[in-house]
């Protein structure tokens, strides 16, 4: 007994050490290769957990295209949840930064959520790609060298509808939108283009569920044309309240962001024939955009959305600059210099950066339609704007 | 102000109000007998809708489907309580919290791994896609009326059960003397899987017809049982009764505000000022009348009688 007993103890001595060198040198083999972290934030539960799911799809289809390396090293990918609050954004920044010490933060679906993520990231030093939200304050005043967006500032897609409906000749429309940052954002760029009369502005509480309320007052006002900005879940119950109200039929519908792959499948013909303005669709032709959707829909089974396109741009906007600067997550003065050449396939095509470091680029007018296999689907219909530029570009002091 | 408006909004307050008290009744008894908070009962309503969905979906019968989501979220709400709530009634209102915060999440990704994580699509039935001239030039939404009609059938009904059975004389016993009600042999335990039972499936009716109008996805009960909390305290914990003047109150106010006050601001404000105020104000309304509840009347405003 004894004897065993002592053979044992020695034995564990002996794996303890080997344990401690295999530990060491383990610890030496990660110094080595240190991956690129990456934290994404975005909304992956509740009823805009959807979004957040596009989203995180196509940050994993961005991944497997670059063989789960980013500038050629090892990735790692922290997603966050922000639960479409901005106190949760932060809080979820704070640890990535301080905790996880990522190298870039990226993500954000919702414009208040992003005033208060974009500010604690840059100010920590670490680059910042948005592949959502895009206020104008970040666009304008609040530019930083640090803080990039693969989507747009929120007023370009509304302008584009604004012209558009400009163009149609049409006249005493209703504006409505949720109540936060981006839902003002949308209705001043709309009326940046349209010169028409704005019968009314109508702002609801962002998560709304039920609109009869402000149909029966839209209704009542008995405008020509509506104009209406509402992402998500609530463009589901928005579209689906409208055609059950019976005003399909009787006010033409025009939208940004409210008919789109999160909500065709849920409100079929209820959005049939109407129209929105955007940068990306399915259907726009270029390379990366069918390689793209093609495996997305390999892999995932359902249709892209515009977020899951700017989110994969996203990692291979990160991919570039991590490349330019051959794995030297240090040289942040590198990584932004290369950024800023856009030097990736891009989903919507070629495209450059603004001083401000938004897109300049084309916005299409889309109508939902029938499909092939009849199921409803985005179509572009033509071209609303050619390279375009955001209205806030000037107000940003950078140079470069 | 046009008063046809008045009358049409007045309908839709009904309407949301009729909608919260489906969920309120069966919140305000689990408070009120079981002391027990529960913060999944949004998840019971989602469920009703996720079920009443499908089964529309793959039967094409409306009323079959409310029939078997009914029944199904009857019967797994019993099994939530046997399962897990029988546990938390001794316990601390800070444990019930967090379990019954577990149940949401846990109903939010069953949902989520079973239908996927995207709105499921519904329509309204087809019987009921037209409308109805209320009066004359107020053309109502035909579903919306039905939902109101069977609200207000529901509340006739449970006010039946609850003032005129047995059944009814042991939930108002309980809901004042829960320890007495023990003692003179009844068995509680049933009692309250019972009623554990029929408060989901209210939630379950709630949500199945909620599905064709609002968006059938993953987290969808959460939005709405702020709002049924602010009913519950409202109307007074425990009671039917108030639950039903709660809802509609709370309905009439949050609809109405959300119609009436910019355009009433903007008489005193001006419009650009009202553009702001106005949405602002009008969310935090029924907050604002649950905090002057509470301060004239913290019982509520029909709270159940309490030895």
């Amino acid at each position: 007994m004894r004897r065993t007993k002592e053979v044992t103890v020695r034995q564990l001595r002996i794996v303890l050490v080997l344990l401690l060198i295999v530990g060491l040198f383990a610890g030496q083999a990660v110094l080595a290769a240190e991956p690129v972290k990456i934290g994404f934030i975005t909304s992956l539960s509740g009823p805009a957990g959807i979004i957040g799911k596009h989203m995180k799809d196509s940050v994993e289809l961005a991944l497997e295209h670059l063989g789960r390396k980013v500038g050629g090293l090892d990735v790692e990918v922290i997603y966050g949840d922000d639960q479409r609050k901005p106190d949760v954004g932060k809080q979820l920044a704070d640890e990535m930064l301080k905790k996880h010490k990522v190298n870039f933060v990226s993500g954000i679906i919702w414009s208040n959520v992003m005033l208060a993520v974009a500010p604690t990231v840059t100010g920590a030093g670490t680059i910042m790609v948005g592949t959502n939200a895009g206020p104008h304050e970040l666009a304008g005043k609040m530019c930083s060298e640090l803080y990039f967006t693969t989507s747009w500032q929120n007023d370009q897609t509304p302008e584009a509808m604004g012209k558009y409906m400009q163009d149609q000749g049409l006249t005493d429309v209703y504006a409505m939108a949720p109540n936060y940052a981006a839902g003002k954002d949308m209705v001043s760029g709309f009326k940046r283009y349209f010169k028409g009369r704005v019968v009314d502005e109508v702002y609801t509480k962002l998560g709304q569920q039920d609109y009869q309320a402000e149909i029966s007052q839209l209704r009542g006002k008995n405008p020509k044309a509506v104009f209406v900005f509402y992402p998500g879940d609530m463009g589901i119950q928005f579209l689906k309240q409208y055609a059950q109200a019976g005003l399909r039929e009787q006010i033409p519908l025009y939208s940004v962001y409210t008919v789109d792959e999160i909500s065709l499948p849920a409100v079929g013909e209820a959005a049939l024939g109407n129209y929105e303005t955007r940068y990306w669709s399915p259907d726009l032709k270029n390379e990366a955009n069918a390689k793209y959707v093609g495996d997305f829909k390999k892999k995932f089974g359902y249709t892209p959305s515009f977020y899951g396109a700017q989110s994969y741009d996203g990692i291979l906007l990160i991919d570039s600059a991590v490349r330019a600067v051959r794995g030297d997550l240090g040289n942040k003065k590198g990584m932004v210099a290369a950024m800023r050449k856009a030097d990736f396939r891009s989903t919507r095509g070629k495209f450059s950066f603004n001083v401000n470091h938004t897109p300049i680029q084309n916005f299409y007018l889309l109508r939902a339609v029938k499909g092939a296999g009849g199921d409803m689907e985005m179509q572009i219909q033509k071209t609303v704007f050619e390279n375009h530029k955001d209205a806030y570009y000037q107000e940003c002091p950078m140079k470069w | 102000m046009n008063w046809l408006l008045v009358v049409e909004q007045c309908l839709n307050g009904l309407q949301f109000g009729v909608m919260l008290f489906l969920m309120a009744a069966g919140l305000t008894l689990v408070f009120g007998i079981m002391n027990l908070v529960n913060l999944a009962h949004g998840s019971l309503y989602m469920v009703g809708a996720y079920l009443a969905t499908a089964a529309f979906n793959r039967t094409g019968s409306f009323l079959a489907a409310v029939a078997f989501a009914l029944t199904a979220t009857l019967a797994i709400g019993m099994l939530v309580e046997v399962i897990a709530l029988r546990t938390l009634y001794e316990r601390d209102h800070l444990d019930q919290v967090l379990a019954t915060f577990g149940l949401i999440l846990f109903f939010n990704e069953a949902v989520a791994i079973v239908w996927g994580r995207a709105a499921l699509f519904t329509a309204v039935p087809r019987a009921l896609s037209g409308h109805l001239q209320v009066l004359p030039g107020i053309p109502y939404p035909a579903y919306r009326a039905v939902i109101i009609l069977v609200g207000l059938a529901v509340a006739l009904l449970l006010y039946v059960v609850v003032s005129r059975t047995r059944l009814g004389m042991l939930i108002r016993a309980g809901a004042s003397n829960r320890t007495m009600v023990g003692a003179l042999g009844v068995n509680i335990r049933l009692l309250y899987t019972v009623v554990f039972g029929f408060g989901a499936a209210l939630a379950a009716l709630g949500g199945a017809m909620a599905g064709p109008i609002y968006s059938v996805l993953p987290g969808m009960g959460e939005e709405i049982l702020i709002q049924v909390f602010v009913v519950i305290v409202i109307g007074g914990i425990g009671s039917i009764r108030g639950a039903l003047v709660g809802a509609v109150v709370v309905g009439m106010v949050d609809t109405l505000g959300r119609a009436f006050l910019k355009p009433m601001l903007s008489t005193v404000l001006g419009p650009s000022a009202a553009d702001n105020a106005g949405p602002a104000l009008a969310s935090m309304l029924i907050y604002i009348l649950m905090a002057a509840v509470l301060f004239f009347r913290p019982q509520g405003l029909f709270p159940a009688v309490r030895s």
